[in-house]
């Protein structure tokens, strides 16, 4: 009997970590519904565009997270408000920083991110062509000039077949 | 060492560096840099926790250097927390301010009433549109406000006991004496 009570006890322990998974309680909350396609259409295009905070790789629309939700709730206000999809970019961004968008601005804190690649393609571009040219000029110098040293030996080698 | 192997082999070490660090630095990368530094709190009017009969109001935040400290009681970190917030309140004479986010009334009155109430006041955010405004992402998170009333410094996370001592109230401490100010990420 005491056994029993000590695996379930254990039993208990075990799940702990699962019960301690908590979020904010509450209904389930109704879903957003437009009447507007057009309103629907930029809360779409706007959704994918804006990064959920908790979950950094997923956008709006993706996400589950319970913040997501809250901010989609928010973008869909806001437009039946008739804001337009700038304002709402700009709440976000005022709030979150650029982080929130998936497309950034190019500003000096960006150029990085913007001109990276392109540098990196052209570093890549140009080690390649160095490459070729170097490699032309070896293959047009080849077998032409041996030293006297080594033709006399290419000689020996031929004659001793 | 043949020259032509050199190149690629730099490139590489070069690469594994970039990584290493990266990877040191991952557990920063949830950091977001809050656009509010600098700026004014959001304003804003709600009720407390203590009693919804009284509002605070944004108002209340000028004139002193103050902690916003975003809590629920849903959120396991805060269980780590609290008790940091509960000496920095009692033994370092800090001014807690709380914003309840997305909270049931009942358990934030239990999570005060058992665990020891640090805040002078706690806004009451049921529906969390509060926290939209503060940028918050991550439950719980800390601001710090100076006397006019702008946000100088944001943590993100539980505050431990050791950045309550190397980070807020050095902060802090530099904003009362309004000389050089001292709120940097570390």
């Amino acid at each position: 009997m005491k056994n029993h009570k000590h695996f379930l006890l254990l039993l208990l322990f075990c799940l702990l970590p699962v019960l301690a998974i908590a979020g904010p309680k509450g209904a389930p909350k109704p879903p957003i519904v437009f009447d507007d396609p057009q309103v629907e259409q930029d809360y779409q295009e706007l959704a994918e565009e804006l990064r959920c905070l908790v979950c950094q790789n997923q956008n709006l629309i993706d996400s589950n997270a319970d913040l997501a939700d809250d901010l989609r709730r928010e973008v869909a206000k806001m437009l039946k408000q008739g804001k337009n999809k700038e304002q709402v970019t700009e709440f976000m961004v005022n709030r979150y920083g650029d982080f929130v968008l998936y497309n950034p601005p190019v500003k000096s804190t960006t150029w990085l991110l913007w001109g990276g690649p392109f540098v990196l393609m052209f570093v890549g571009v140009f080690v390649l062509l160095k490459k070729i040219r170097a490699n032309k000029r070896e293959s047009q110098t080849d077998s032409a000039d041996l030293s006297d040293k080594e033709k006399q030996k290419l000689q020996d080698i031929l004659k001793n077949q | 060492m043949k020259k032509q192997f050199m190149t690629p082999l730099i490139v590489f070490g070069l690469l594994v560096v970039l990584l290493v660090v990266g990877l040191i630095k991952a557990k920063y990368v949830r950091d977001v840099p809050s656009p509010l530094i600098g700026k004014p709190t959001p304003v804003f009017n709600l009720p407390i926790v203590e009693d919804l009969q009284k509002n605070f109001n944004s108002e209340e935040l000028k004139g002193q250097v103050s902690l916003v400290n975003i809590w629920a009681s849903w959120c396991v970190s805060c269980r780590a927390e609290h008790q940091v917030l509960n000496y920095a309140a009692q033994k370092k004479g800090l001014k807690i301010y709380g914003i309840n986010y997305k909270d049931d009334l009942v358990d934030a009155r239990q999570w005060l009433a058992s665990r020891g109430n640090p805040y002078v006041k706690s806004a009451f955010d049921k529906e969390g549109l509060l926290g939209i405004d503060w940028g918050v992402y991550g439950v719980p998170e800390t601001f710090i406000i100076d006397q006019q009333g702008h946000i100088r410094y944001k943590h993100t996370g539980p505050v431990s006991a050791g950045d309550l001592e190397n980070i807020i109230i050095p902060c802090v401490e530099s904003l009362k004496s309004g000389k050089e100010v001292h709120c940097e990420k570390p």
